[in-house]
Formats: structure tokens, sequence, C-alpha cells
């Protein structure tokens, strides 16, 4: 076991090995001109300069402040609608048309309107952040609620549990799994939006630096602060999918995602 | 379903986005406020906004665009991760690098098409292209990695090789894991669209919502918010509907699972 | 076709199938090996059925794997005809346990039967006869457009064994077809093998792990030791051909040959725990 583990680790290596030299080779062979695409070592020279300035590392705190928040507030907003709508089967009739006709609108159309409302200010990619995300907490949560055991259910009401009391010893332990799976495709959008709206609206972070560096025609800074969106990503998916792991293993049902 | 449950349900659907609707409509009716102007002036700016002649010039140019970019992604995707699924060394070779390149925010390598391609329909074409290839890729190296073993054992048993292998058994068997990867391709390429087009562009939908917000024509800007909810909205129904029909077999199967 | 048509003779010269000292041992390199079959050796003539039984862990499956060509053996060989089995052979049609998971749920019951022949290059005209016999003769006329999960389990297995005979196979591989099917079903379908067999003169090699099973349907019953797996005995059945679920298996001679059997896998088990 542990031998293939490693021989895999290995394999993985050699891919990224595989892609860094093509990304040194291409413009160095002029393939593609170094205009376009500097080869992967001046890149890396580039992010090791950016690494070195304070303007970088405010930026990077920037943009994680902005999706903490982004992501806090859709999650504590997701959960608590999930979990009232969820609950009431009328409730959830009545909102299924409009919670299905409001997610497949793109949060990015509300970018004019947040321009116009907080200019520059972290709020307005807030509210991108929280629109977007708050559909993959939502819909999960609802999903999680569905799945409560009806026997279970009963078995809880023929005890004369509250409402509270069911909602934390029913409700909550079996739609946890889904809300974590709710957690990590949330946490994955909330990055990609907050690094849009700094992009596109230019409030300040990595997705700001990265349009400064493109109009100032600055190639290698621009990839390196693409390269450091990438890593983010990474280290989101994986923070995201540790804290799953941590948070469901003592689950009985440590079930796979639904597709539907 | 029943007319009496099919008239409840729809009167229970209708019932909530009608009030929100009277709602906005009341609580706008003596608006002052410049950005949130009264909703009846929303509706009636719309007609004289959406005419034909803009329809042609700004949403036709947009859909096909949004459409080129997604059909070509899907065929990508599809083809890559049959490949990657389909080959153990590949996938264990190429899964770190993967990772890396969807972790990396799409719209953030606007900038970068933009030095290869200029700011033509080429930039855009490719933005949504990159964008929406990963899930597409990532859901079918899932789904053909999740095909039965004894289906694939009975294809070889018949002599169901090659082609006829990939027609017949990989693609339908992992055509359910294919349409999710689409669901979520499809809501990152009008995203990816409108970015692409308020980036830099000559016409389409995210260009003149930018350019009524510059331009401070707030109740048409409402009205352009409004039409690219709508196009989320009909293209996801549009995609629905396609996959209730493509995947009828899958939702029959499920049902009868569960009934026993 | 009348039911009193004579079965060739067991002697003939050339077997349809011959399994000579086969091995197989899973894993190696890093991990412990596991020797799962041994060394196994017999053949079967043409238009023979042959039961294979062994107790729970024998290896069956394996076996059977081989034999279909989905796995290589690590020693010995499997001839069909006159070819060794290196992959899996155009004259052999397998029906598995799992009756749900071997048919395409994408299909439908026509497509599923049909899909192998369109893979053999038969010309339509054809394709639609062998498909209209084949579910008739399993008694499916009438589902020719329904989907696999539309039927019930027995009916899914029928699909199944009419995908195989359509495909005209010179040798049917069953690996424990009925298991997961309740008992009357079960003895329906054994009754449909046999007759299928009888009418259509198919070599059968069926794998069960059911004792009175083995001896009902077979002409031979292979019968195998526990893991690592060697062949302990092969006992012919002596029953006449005419079978019926009630008077065969109340007779003594079934009853004699069940014994047999039943002590032997007893003796197997027996054998492995020392």
């Amino acid at each position: 076991m542990r031998n293939t583990f490693v021989l895999r680790w290995g394999q993985g290596l050699i891919g990224l090995a595989a892609l860094i030299a093509v990304l040194e080779l291409l413009p160095r062979t002029s393939l593609v001109s170094a205009r376009y695409l500097p080869p992967f070592s001046t890149m890396m020279t580039a992010l090791r300069r950016q690494l070195g300035e304070a303007s970088f590392w405010s930026a990077l705190l920037n943009t994680a402040q902005a999706w903490a928040i982004g992501l806090t507030i859709a999650m504590i907003l997701g959960i608590v609608l999930g979990l009232v709508i969820g609950s009431f089967p009328l409730l959830r009739e009545l909102t299924f048309s409009t919670i299905e006709f409001l997610r497949p609108i793109p949060s990015v159309a509300l970018i004019p309107l947040v321009v116009l409302m907080f200019g520059t200010r972290m709020q307005g990619t807030l509210v991108l952040v929280v629109y977007a995300s708050l559909w993959q907490v939502l819909i999960q949560v609802l999903y999680g609620v569905q799945d409560v055991d009806p026997v279970v259910r009963e078995t809880a009401r023929s005890y004369r549990f509250g409402r509270m009391a069911q909602v934390r010893h029913v409700v909550w332990p079996t739609a946890l799994p889904f809300v974590m799976t709710g957690f990590r495709l949330a946490a994955t959008v909330a990055l990609v939006l907050t690094i849009t709206a700094e992009l596109v609206i230019g409030s300040p972070g990595i997705g700001k630096q990265i349009a400064v560096a493109q109009s100032s025609g600055a190639v290698a800074t621009m990839y390196s602060l693409v390269i450091v969106t990438g890593a983010l990503g990474v280290l989101v998916n994986l923070l995201a999918r540790a804290l799953e792991r941590r948070v469901l293993a003592w689950h009985p049902s440590h079930r796979s995602e639904v597709i539907a | 379903m029943t007319a009496e449950k099919l008239a409840r349900t729809a009167t229970l659907g209708a019932a909530l986005p009608a009030l929100l609707l009277a709602l906005w409509w009341v609580a706008t009716a003596d608006s002052t406020d410049p950005y949130v102007p009264p909703l009846s002036l929303i509706f009636s700016t719309f007609p004289e906004t959406w005419t034909a002649e803009r329809l042609q010039h700004d949403v036709i140019p947009s859909l096909a665009r949004l459409l080129s970019g997604f059909v070509l992604a899907v065929v990508i995707g599809v083809a890559a991760g049959v490949a990657v699924g389909s080959f153990h060394g590949l996938r264990h070779t190429l899964e770190p690098v993967l990772e890396f390149l969807r972790a990396i925010p799409s719209p953030v390598l606007i900038p970068v098409v933009i030095l290869f391609a200029g700011i033509d329909d080429t930039m855009k074409i490719l933005v949504i292209v990159y964008g929406c290839v990963w899930p597409v890729l990532l859901n079918t190296v899932e789904g053909v990695r999740a095909i039965d073993s004894v289906l694939t054992d009975t294809s070889r048993c018949y002599g169901i090789n090659r082609s006829a292998r990939l027609r017949h058994l990989i693609l339908p068997g992992a055509s359910p894991h294919i349409f999710a990867g689409m669901r979520q391709a499809l809501s990152l390429s009008i995203i990816l669209m409108v970015i692409g087009e308020m980036f830099a562009a000559s016409n389409g939908l995210g260009f003149s919502i930018v350019q009524f917000q510059r331009s401070f024509a707030i109740p048409e800007m409402w009205t352009g918010i409004i039409v690219l909810g709508l196009v989320g909205i009909a293209l996801s129904l549009l995609l629905g509907l396609i996959e209730r029909r493509a995947l009828a077999w899958y939702f029959g199967l499920r049902r009868s699972q569960r009934r026993e | 076709m009348t039911s009193t048509v004579s079965k060739p003779p067991l002697t003939d010269t050339r077997p349809m199938l011959d399994v000579r000292g086969l091995k197989k041992v899973y894993g190696g390199g890093r991990t412990d090996p596991v020797e799962a079959v041994r060394d196994l050796t017999f053949s079967v003539a043409p238009g023979e059925l042959v039961c294979i039984v062994g107790p729970s862990g024998a290896g069956k499956t394996t076996l059977l794997k081989c034999i279909a060509g989905l796995m290589q053996p690590t020693e010995g060989e499997v001839v069909l005809g006159a070819q060794t089995v290196s992959g899996p052979p155009a004259g052999m049609a397998v029906v598995f346990q799992e009756y749900g998971r071997s048919l395409f749920p994408w299909l439908t019951v026509r497509q599923n039967v049909e899909l192998p022949l369109k893979e053999k290059k038969l010309p339509k005209a054809r394709r639609t006869e062998l498909v209209v016999k084949a579910l008739s003769a399993v008694g499916l006329e009438h589902v020719h457009d329904s989907y696999p999960w539309q039927l019930s389990g027995g009916m899914q297995q029928r699909v199944a064994i009419a995908r195989a005979v359509a495909y005209e196979p010179q040798v049917l591989l069953m690996d424990e077809p009925f298991a997961a099917v309740d008992a009357q079903t079960r003895a329906d379908l054994e009754d449909l093998v046999r007759e299928l067999w009888r009418r259509l003169g198919v070599t059968i090699v069926f794998v069960t792990h059911d004792i009175d099973e083995s001896v009902y349907l077979g002409q031979r019953v292979i019968v195998l030791s526990s893991s690592p797996t060697v062949v302990m005995e092969d006992v012919t059945v002596d029953l006449p051909a005419e079978r019926d679920q009630i008077g065969t298996r109340s007779s003594q001679r079934f009853g004699e040959l069940r014994t047999r059997v039943y002590s032997l896998i007893q003796q197997a088990k027996h054998h492995h725990d020392l």
C-alpha cells in the first residue's frame, strides 16, 4: 500500500515537473513569444520580488478577508434559511420556484449595481461573494433536511421532542454531511468571486493586482499572480476537504455527494 | 400528478415570486434614490431598451460566444476526461496538474488570454472554454471510473470493443456525471461571458450593462440585469430539458432502486 | 424439434473446452501473494452441460474469469476449440450473477440483446430474427421495448440469458446466475436452462454453490476444494435426460448423488480447516 502511494506521488511529481518544463521551454525555444509567455524561471523571479513587497501581502490579506467574511455570511444564511425552509413542507413548496429562478441568475450581473452602490469598497465584493455561494449551501442543506429518515422523525415526535430538540438531535446530524459538501463547494465559489470582483471592480486584493500588472505591461508579474491564485485555490480546496473529513469522521454515513 | 395537485403546485410556485414583485413595486413606487428606480419605470424602460435591433446587436453575439465556448468545452472536457479516466497511469500523472489548473479562478485568465488572442471573440470564447472545461473534465473522469465493473466485463465478453465500447458503454455510463459537470459549466459560462464582455468588448450583454452603468442610465442598467437573469434561467431550463430526455433511463433506474 | 434428441457421447475425442493445469495467484510483488486457484485440470465435451460446485471462497469466480478470458492465469492454459484463450474469445457468452448490473440500463430489452449481434456485424434481418427467437425462448416476447430496470429480477436474468442465447455461442458460461433470485423463480429458470440446452445443443459450464442445483442441472458435477483450489472429484450424474422439479428431486438416485456431492464438499471444508 505504502509503496503504491509513493509511486502515485512520484507520478504526480513527474506530471508537475512536465508542466514546469513546458512553461520553461515554450518561450526559450521561441515557439511562443516570451513577451506573451515568459519562461517559468522568470515568473518565479517575479514571484520572489512580489513576496518581498508589502503591497503584495496587504493585497493577499484583503482577498483572504473578503473571502472569509463572505463565506461566513453565506454559510450562516444558507444554513438558517435551509433549516427553516426545509422543516416546513409548505414553505418548501412556496419557495421552490423562487430558488430555482434566482439560482441561475449569474452573480456578475450585479457588478454594475454594486459598483454604483459601493464603488471599490469591500462591501461590493461581499455582495457578489455571498450571492454566489449562498445557493451552494442552501441547496445542499435542503437536500440534507429532506434526507431525514421518516422513522427517526416519527420516533422523535412520539417522544415529544420539541421543535428545537428535533432540529438539534435529528435534522442537524443528518444534514451535516450535506452542509459540509455545501461548505466545500461554497469555499471554492467564494474564492473565485472574490478574485473576480477585485479584478473587474477594482476593490483591493490579488485580483486588482493582476489588473494593475496587466495594464502596466508587467507580464511576468501578472503570471506570477495568476499562479498565486491557483495556489490559493488548491489551498482552499485542501482545507475544505480536510475540515470535511474531520467533522464527519464520526459520521456513520460517510456519504458521497448527490448528483442532482 | 393529478390536475388538482398540479394546480396547487403552480399556485404555490407562483405565489412567492408574485409577492416579491409586488413588494418591490410598492417599496420603490415613490423612490427618489437614483440607483433604485421605481419598478414601474424599469418595466416601461424595458421595451424601448431591448429592441429587435439591440437583441441582434448585443444579445445574439453574447449567446453565440457563450454557446460556442460551452460546446467546445464540453467536447474537449469529455474527450480528455474519457482518456484520463480510462488510464490509471495518466490519471495519477496528471492529477496534481489538473488540481492546480482548475483551481485558478478562470476570470484571472482574461488578461492572460488577451495577450495571446487580443480582445476579439476568440479571447472571450477561449476564456469560456478554459473555465468550463474543468467541471466537465473532472466529472467525466469520475463518471468513467464509476462505470460498473460487471458491465465492463459484459462488454468485453460480447466483443464490444473500441468505438462501440466508447459509444455503448463509456459515454452512456458516464453521462449522469457528464451532465452534472455540464450544469456547473453552464453557470460558469454565463459568468465568463459577462466578465469577458465587461473587460473588453464593443458589443454584448456585459458590454451594454457596463455602458448603461457608466452613463448613469440606471433604469436601463436594471433592465440589463433582468435580461441577464432571464438568459441564465432560460439556458438552465433548456439544459434541464435536454438532461431529462438524455438521462430518462438514469432517473427511471434511480426511482426503481429507491422502491426496492 | 422434439425433446428426445440424444446428446453426443461423453467420450468425444476433442473437447470443446479444455482447462489445463490452471493456477492463479493474486498480488505478488510488494503485497503478500494469495493463491486462489492451485492446479485445475478438466475438460468439457461439445454439447455437454457441466456444473462446477464448490464451497464459498473456492475460487469459482476466478476460474470462470480465466475461462472467459477476462483474467490471465498465472500458469496453465484454457483452450476453447483449438484456440488458447488469451482474451474474451468470440465463441463464448457469459451470464453473470449480478443480472441488474450486467444489462445496459440505457438500452431497452431488445437493444440489450441486439448490441452484441451488431458487433458481430450480422445483417439487420438476421439480428431481428435472432432477437425475436431468443426473447420468445425465454418467455419475454411482450417486453421488447421495456428497460431492464422496469422488470423483476427473474425477468432481468431472462434477458441476460436471451442475450447469451442470441449470441449463438459454442460455450455458454453461467456464473451463479440464480443466486440472487427467489426460490420459485429459480426453479423456473433452472428448467429454462435445461430446456434451452437440449433444444440448442450448446455447451454449458454452470458455476454454482448450490449442491441440489448442480445435481439437478448437470450431466457431470465437478467438485472443487476450498482455496487454494483443486478438483476434488468429477461426479457423473446418471439421471435420465427428462428431469422435472418434483419427480427428479424426489428420486432415490438424486438423493444419493446429492449426498455424495454434499459429503465431498464437507470433506473439502474439513480438509481446509486442517
